[in-house]
């Protein structure tokens, strides 16, 4: 499931990793711009995604990130990864994982990264690490 | 700048060399004016903002003491989609992507001790413009600023946000209806301002080619063109006043006939489509920025090299004026050091490489009017499309192609093309897929926008809202509903009168919102 939370329309990025997991035979659920952790949860409880996927380019991640991984806790979906993509300088990469991102693709990741990372994802999940 | 130029080595070189059109002259392939740089540089106009209104006027006054020669502002997201800083959406996002403005007090701070009659300020805002335009006429006026003194551009091209950037708050025709009273407005009142910058920016950033960022931008030129003249204006009275503004990509000569395309489709078409006479009304006028989305994370100072040379482009093309990217671009707002390189660069063009000479150097260069002409074949294609779908007006077409995701479409394939051919290793982006060794180093002092700064902001907004009149600002608001919903009324008076007794952004935004109703994109991916 991937989403743009908040105000930032740049979404060539998660257009572009659409098209790449379709291509690597993922069922990608494109909720496009301008969600909220409320549109986001509600959509993973009624789609039942495996992963998602947010971009994020407004520097804002530090701030939001923790919010998304709290609020799928919350209804009882602390089971889903979130990965966050986008502009996310290197050293926030820490936090971003103490809170409980499960990966950062950054600026100038491959389509094989991407792949890699999403599928690495989920199968960090069920194996319930 | 005397006259007379000569090459470094003393040589006497002319202003311009070769056969016509010479720069100067109908259809302006080769320069809007017979001398261009040698007369005039162009402006040295670096976007800046972040934080809040004093941030961000600490950054202009250190930018042109360093010899910036306008002023550029970048808002923040909040403010960019009409909301205020304390709304709930705006969590996180205050003055990270710009300067947080929610009143006019705001605007009163970001130009402290900068005579708005003495500098020319360029307002990158689109769905909020209006508004943001006469917050700066306000503040103009307190200031004891003349409104018909100012000088400067509002960006206001909305339906390039439809298409590209997604900065649109209200449905499409309400918010060309905005654009058109801004036209109207500053037509009759402000005939120093640019109200409307036709960007190709951020199209192509969001993955265009350059026959499709030259052939969107114009089309949307013409679509505003004829909004503006069935709004009852004569071409000839706003027209020399619409400017453009252009990414200036990585393939230089691509680039370069891109912008001598525009300036000929420009012309012709304003004076054999639109019936223009003024010479005003037929040359393009155009600032440049470098392309953002072509600098890396990966060896970032690499990206101090791409923008020295899309810079050039931007100047061998013939530019108005000019920004020039930090090369932190990947990774965060620009940091003092890095805007001040950018600067620079611009500042070793102007003055060390002596391109300003000699007007379009590259006129009659094969491959340079060969690829000038083939974009201009290109764009023209896309145009008979639009005027196709939209049977007989551009502006119709335009409108057609955004309701039903065209744009979008095509912008999104030519995304995917560049990524499939850089993923293959056909396009090499160094430090990206090649000439990797250097990634590793550490990343370098960053800009940081603190939270701190929301609660600041936020507080502000406070304190605004305690010491205006709460009778005033409902009666204000009260008249620009009732303006909003008659569409032959200009909105512009109302907004004056909203933002003078310290409506908010998000106060004016919603009673908009409340006449002509939000907007949901079609899912193009």
């Amino acid at each position: 499931m991937l989403a743009k939370l908040g105000l930032d329309g740049h979404d060539r990025g998660l257009k572009v990793v659409a098209r790449i997991l379709r291509d690597a035979g993922m069922e990608v659920i494109y909720l496009g711009l301008r969600q909220t952790a409320e549109t986001i949860i509600e959509a993973v409880e009624q789609e039942d995604a495996d992963v998602v996927g947010i971009s994020m380019h407004n520097a804002g991640h530090l701030t939001l990130a923790p919010l998304i991984v709290q609020a799928l806790e919350d209804r009882g979906l602390g089971r889903v990864p979130v990965v966050i993509g986008g502009i996310i300088p290197d050293e926030d990469r820490d936090a971003l994982d103490q809170v409980g991102i499960s990966a950062v693709l950054g600026p100038g990741a491959s389509a094989t990264e991407v792949v890699e990372i999403i599928r690495g994802a989920v199968v960090i999940d069920e194996s319930g690490y | 700048m005397e006259d007379g130029g000569v090459t470094l080595s003393g040589i006497p070189v002319d202003p311009v060399y070769g056969g016509s059109p010479l720069p100067g002259e109908f259809p302006y392939t080769r320069g809007i004016h017979s001398r261009m740089y040698r007369d005039r540089h162009w402006t040295m106009r670096m976007f800046a903002g972040f934080g809040t209104a004093g941030d961000t006027n600490a950054r202009f006054k250190e930018l042109l003491r360093a010899g910036g020669t306008g002023l550029s502002t970048a808002f923040d997201m909040p403010t960019l989609m009409g909301r205020d800083s304390d709304h709930p959406l705006s969590l996180g996002e205050v003055g990270r992507a710009g300067v947080a403005i929610d009143t006019v007090e705001d605007m009163a701070d970001l130009f402290a001790d900068i005579n708005l009659a003495d500098v020319t300020t360029s307002m990158t805002i689109n769905g909020p413009a209006a508004i943001i335009l006469a917050m700066y006429v306000v503040v103009a006026e307190e200031t004891g600023v003349d409104r018909g003194s100012l000088a400067g551009t509002l960006q206001n091209d909305i339906l390039k946000e439809y298409q590209a950037q997604k900065e649109y708050l209200f449905p499409p025709r309400p918010s060309v209806r905005l654009v058109t009273d801004t036209i109207r407005f500053t037509t009759s009142e402000m005939p120093r301002w640019n109200p409307i910058s036709v960007s190709g920016y951020h199209i192509r950033e969001a993955g265009s080619t350059a026959a499709q960022e030259l052939a969107f931008t114009l089309a949307n030129g013409f679509a505003y063109v004829e909004a503006a003249t069935a709004a009852g204006l004569s071409v000839d009275a706003f027209a020399p006043r619409l400017s453009f503004f252009f990414n200036s990509h990585s393939d230089f000569f691509e680039e370069i006939g891109k912008f001598r395309a525009a300036r000929r489709i420009w012309a012709r078409w304003m004076r054999d489509e639109y019936g223009a006479c003024e010479e005003r009304s037929l040359r393009m006028r155009f600032h440049t920025q470098t392309a953002g989305v072509s600098l890396t994370a990966q060896q970032p100072e690499v990206n101090i090299a791409r923008v020295a040379l899309q810079a050039l482009a931007g100047v061998l093309g013939g530019t108005q004026s000019l920004h020039t990217d930090a090369y932190d671009e990947a990774l965060a707002l620009p940091s003092e050091d890095a805007a001040r390189i950018a600067l620079r660069t611009q500042q070793v063009i102007a003055h060390e490489t002596g391109v300003t000479e000699v007007a379009d150097p590259l006129g009659g260069s094969a491959y340079v009017e060969w690829i000038t002409d083939e974009l201009e074949r290109r764009a023209e294609a896309i145009f008979a499309r639009l005027i196709e779908v939209g049977e007989g007006s551009i502006l119709e077409g335009v409108l057609a192609g955004i309701e039903n995701g065209w744009f979008m479409g095509e912008i999104a394939d030519s995304a995917y093309r560049f990524e499939r051919a850089v993923n293959a290793g056909e396009r090499i982006v160094v430090g990206v897929n090649a000439f990797t060794e250097g990634d590793d180093k550490r990343q370098g002092e960053l800009l940081r926008i603190s939270q701190d700064t929301e609660d600041l902001q936020c507080k502000r907004l406070d304190e605004v809202r305690l010491s205006r009149s709460d009778a005033e600002v409902q009666s204000a608001l009260k008249r620009v509903a009732a303006d909003a919903v008659r569409p032959e009324i200009n909105l512009m008076p109302a907004l004056l009168g909203a933002v003078k007794v310290r409506a908010s952004v998000g106060e004016i935004v919603d009673v908009l919102e409340s006449v002509f109703g939000t907007y949901l994109e079609p899912t193009v991916v």
